[in-house]
């Protein structure tokens, strides 16, 4: 071939490929699209984006993204001032349990108040960021015991989401909730506590092994003074508690603060690449292209560490779209549950019960395991975990079916036993523990917290009960509506919205299988698992 | 001649000899390798029990006669008069105090001062570095028993290789291969595996694993009956419930290698004194109800039960009433098979590196060498990369 004909080859793919991407990206580009920057896509979504082309998707998607929540918090949320939390010894019984039981029901209120705004946002792609920075910049409310800091957080991470990574680092880091759960609050002069200087360091920016343990404990002198204010809740720089001698982190001397270290990681390139390798594994697949990952952190330090800077070279990636990383994702449990009430159109009257159904699959919103958020990807699927996706699914499909679901529920835990780890001194624990004396003396009256804790995953298992039996799915209506001229053509249209890849168990669309039956085994498919 | 030269000469002289030498050096009453069979012998259980959060292990093996550990911890040390004492240098924790029965018949037995060197202080990585044995600076994929299944496989009979109780994170079975079950409650496990449906195709890795996970469900399911009724009684709260759940794994006749329990909430940094206390207790009155039950099946002879966590506290006790991330730890090891006593060294609290954590006495592979070597007769140099010798905390 001579080179000119090499050459003609050559341009003729690349246009191709220009015109495969500029025209428009169809459904199952778009269904793709949305079902990894969002939760489960419905049908009409789908097609309002099938097209526009792949550019002008990501785009939209990225110009139309929300920085606040749609849904009202409770009120409580909103309050300031003390937080209540009772302090020292001289706290009665009553009062610590008084306390603890209002943390679990706001805590309860605060994850359905976030799920409900899954559901209903008109901006997933934030939800999904927001969730994705609540996994990267983690605190647990099995630590920090005051849920209207873990809302404040909550709100913090929104509305940075898709903003600056450093303006978000920098104000995370004296967030209520952060302060109390990595010990900065606790930190002082003479007695610095290291452990958000290790955590700040190792998974919020520069990653394992690009940091040695004399830098945490230099940086560790330089966040001392960060704390809370008790009368606001507010956070509260104390001078006299501050260590302003000379540190060195990472090769440089100086009289840092808090914020100097926090600059000083900020400015690393490892920071940038470790951010972009972990949007990879969220957004792309589970082996991030080394190559690629330097091409997106050039982009994100390009601008400044813009996060919509990094998620628009991420985006238009041919890796995002490549044929072999479809279907390549597990699918979170929050995004099975949301997921699946948005793409059957299912509305729920109250969502804090299916936050519990997501507690079951292994993922307890606001309370990750560790300080290393949940590890997902093939993490999230073992016997246990799987078997409590498919009672979902199949428990959603079969409405109108005796109950089964509150037994298993409730033996399933709430919180699960299996929560503790990374720094998870629970207050709640700690608060509720009688001296071995009075465990001996008292006659058991007042329930134990294990008590309390069985009850309280009954009285959720039966909550999530009736709201899934209230739901009423009906899978005759929601195959109808599906495009097609034939049930068969239907069936095949719902598969094509519902599954990333081909059917694997599920006998597709032959028509003479009927629609409830149907969209069970399209549910139970393993392919249903991934996105 | 040092513990460590002692160990490799030991490992190194014949049978016979090695049976017959003398147990002085390990203050042990008895000192016997068995040899290992041709075959891995897997009716010959391992129950791990998981102190997860990192156990404070010099406030639950305490130097009750060493003013160092008193001049470190003025607020939170163990008094000498509370302490359960096992040497007139060592006791136990108070709420530890339901395990010496099992001392003094000598199937406690009690390895102090383990660790690796270039110890890690963060917890996901340290208990990385436990489940996978890899070197402090060396990633692994694979868990250390996922790696010693594949050297040796259990039967295909098993129900399992792994079973992993209360916790989603699969740890020592992690990876692949390995036919690892987790899960909370085994009648529940029973009717939903009905849901699993196993499949040939996988098109992409996560796939693959979903499939697999599927076809492991429906095998463990064929052979688990989860109504056996005990006479023992188990302890009321999330660990006496994973100890039965345990059990009832254990119950079933086709056979499981090992089972794995967690019990969660060590991290003390802060009023350390009741939440180790409280956790400490119902450690104890887990593991009683454990042989309880083991008794009843009659495998208490045929069982290790192995206690774990990703690493230590700090001597030095912080300013919130409680500790720091540490390096060097103590381990229990019990079972109708495990020869009583201590083994390793106790840290030596008069001299701490510069971070203030002392040096380790007893490499935790050593430990996990002792249970692939000795326990189950597999070869350990696989699973671990190298050669450790094998602890004599194993009767004949």
């Amino acid at each position: 071939m001579s080179a000119r004909l090499a050459l003609a080859a050559v341009l003729l793919s690349v246009s191709g490929l220009v015109h495969a991407a500029a025209g428009p990206m169809g459904y199952a580009d778009a269904r793709h699209l949305l079902a990894r920057t969002g939760f489960g896509p419905t049908d009409a979504e789908v097609r309002a984006f099938a097209g526009l082309t792949r550019d002008q998707a990501v785009t939209a998607l990225l110009r139309d993204a929300r920085t606040t929540a749609a849904t009202p918090p409770p009120a409580w949320a909103l309050e300031t001032g003390p937080t209540g939390a009772p302090r020292g010894d001289n706290v009665s019984e009553e009062t610590r349990r008084a306390y603890r039981q209002l943390q679990i029901r706001q805590d309860l209120e605060l994850r359905g108040w976030w799920l409900q705004e899954m559901l209903a946002t008109t901006s997933p792609l934030t939800e999904r960021m927001t969730l994705f920075w609540h996994n990267h910049f983690v605190s647990s409310q099995q630590k920090v015991r005051v849920a209207r800091f873990m809302y404040t957080q909550n709100a913090l991470l929104r509305a940075n989401a898709l903003g600056n990574f450093g303006t978000m680092l920098h104000a995370v880091s004296k967030d209520p909730a952060m302060l109390i759960y990595l010990d900065t609050a606790q930190s002082r002069k003479g007695q610095p506590n290291e452990n958000f200087a290790r955590e700040v360091m190792e998974l919020f920016t520069l990653g394992e092994g690009h940091y040695g343990e004399q830098d945490i404990k230099e940086a560790a002198r330089a966040f001392t003074g960060w704390s809370i204010d008790r009368e606001t809740g507010q956070f509260l720089f104390r001078p006299g508690a501050h260590d302003n001698g000379v540190k060195t982190v990472l090769g440089k001397t100086g009289r840092f603060d808090g914020d100097a270290v926090l600059d000083l990681l900020l400015v690393r390139p490892e920071t940038s690449e470790f951010v972009a390798a972990k949007l990879w594994r969220e957004f792309v697949s589970p082996e991030p292209d080394a190559r690629e990952v330097q091409r997106i952190a050039q982009a994100f330090r390009g601008q400044n560490l813009d996060v919509k800077a990094a998620l628009r070279a991420l985006l238009q990636s041919d890796a995002f779209w490549a044929a072999e990383n479809r279907g390549a994702l597990v699918k979170s449990p929050v995004e099975l549950v949301v997921g699946t009430l948005r793409q059957l159109e299912l509305t729920p009257a109250a969502a804090a019960p299916f936050a519990v159904a997501a507690t079951g699959m292994g993922q307890v919103l606001l309370s990750p395991p560790n300080v290393k958020g949940w590890p997902g990807g093939d993490v999230w699927i073992n016997s246990t975990t799987l078997l409590a996706r498919k009672q979902f699914l199949d428990r959603l499909v079969r409405a109108a079916e005796a109950p089964v679901m509150a037994k298993t529920m409730a033996n399933s835990g709430e919180p699960p036993t299996s929560t503790a780890g990374e720094p998870n001194t629970s207050r709640e624990a700690l608060m509720a523990t009688p001296t071995a004396t009075t465990m001996l003396a008292a006659p058991a009256t007042p329930p134990t917290e294990a008590e309390e804790n069985r009850a309280r995953a009954r009285r959720a298992a039966l909550a999530l009960e009736r709201g899934m039996r209230n739901l009423q799915f009906d899978a005759t209506v929601w195959v109808a509506q599906r495009q097609g001229n034939s049930p068969a053509a239907k069936m095949d249209t719902a598969q094509a919205l519902l599954l990333p890849l081909p059917a694997v168990t599920a006998d597709p669309s032959t028509g003479e299988i009927d629609a409830a039956s149907f969209v069970r085994a399209t549910l139970l498919d393993p392919a249903y698992q991934l996105k | 001649m040092d513990r460590r030269h002692f160990l490799r000469a030991a490992t190194a002289m014949p049978l016979a000899r090695a049976i017959a030498a003398p147990s002085a050096v390990f203050g042990t009453a008895q000192l016997a390798v068995a040899a290992a069979p041709a075959h891995a012998d897997y009716r010959k259980l391992l129950v791990l029990v998981e102190l997860k959060g990192g156990n404070d292990g010099l406030n639950t093996l305490v130097p009750y006669r060493d003013p160092a550990y008193y001049a470190l911890r003025p607020k939170i040390a163990i008094a000498s008069d509370h302490v359960v004492q096992l040497t007139d240098q060592a006791g136990l924790h108070p709420a530890l105090a339901p395990l010496l029965p099992y001392w003094r018949n000598q199937q406690l037995a009690v390895l102090q001062g383990v660790g690796y060197p270039d110890p890690n202080l963060s917890h996901f990585r340290s208990i990385e570095i436990w489940d996978t044995a890899s070197r402090s600076e060396e990633y692994l994929q694979d868990g250390w028993l996922t790696r010693a299944f594949a050297t040796s496989p259990t039967p295909r009979s098993f129900a399992a290789d792994g079973v992993i109780i209360g916790s989603n994170d699969l740890g020592p079975v992690a990876g692949s291969g390995t036919r690892a079950i987790a899960l909370a409650d085994t009648e529940q496990f029973l009717r939903l595996s009905k849901l699993a449906q196993p499949a040939p195709v996988a098109r992409n890795k996560a796939l693959a694993h979903i499939l697999k996970i599927e076809t492991d469900i429906v095998q463990a399911a064929g052979h688990l009956d989860g109504k056996r009724v005990f006479r023992t009684a188990f302890p009321d709260g999330g660990f006496g419930n994973a100890i039965r759940t345990a059990c009832r794994i254990i119950a079933n006749p086709s056979g499981v290698a090992a089972v794995r329990v967690t019990l969660s909430g060590f991290d003390t940094h802060a009023n350390q004194p009741a939440t180790q206390a409280r956790l400490l207790g119902e450690l104890a009155a887990g593991l009683v109800a454990l042989q309880a039950a083991l008794d009843e099946m009659g495998k208490w002879n045929d069982t290790l039960v192995l206690t774990y966590a990703e690493f230590g506290r700090r001597p030095k006790e912080n300013q919130n009433n409680g500790t720091d991330h540490g390096t060097a730890n103590v381990q229990f090891a019990l079972g109708g098979r495990v020869a009583g006593g201590m083994h390793g060294a106790a840290p030596d609290l008069a001299r701490l590196s510069n971070d203030g954590n002392p040096a380790f006495a007893l490499d935790f592979r050593n430990v996990y060498a002792t249970v692939l070597d000795r326990w189950w007769g597999v070869d350990s140099r696989v699973a671990l990369g190298e050669r450790f010798a094998p602890v004599p905390f194993l009767a004949a």
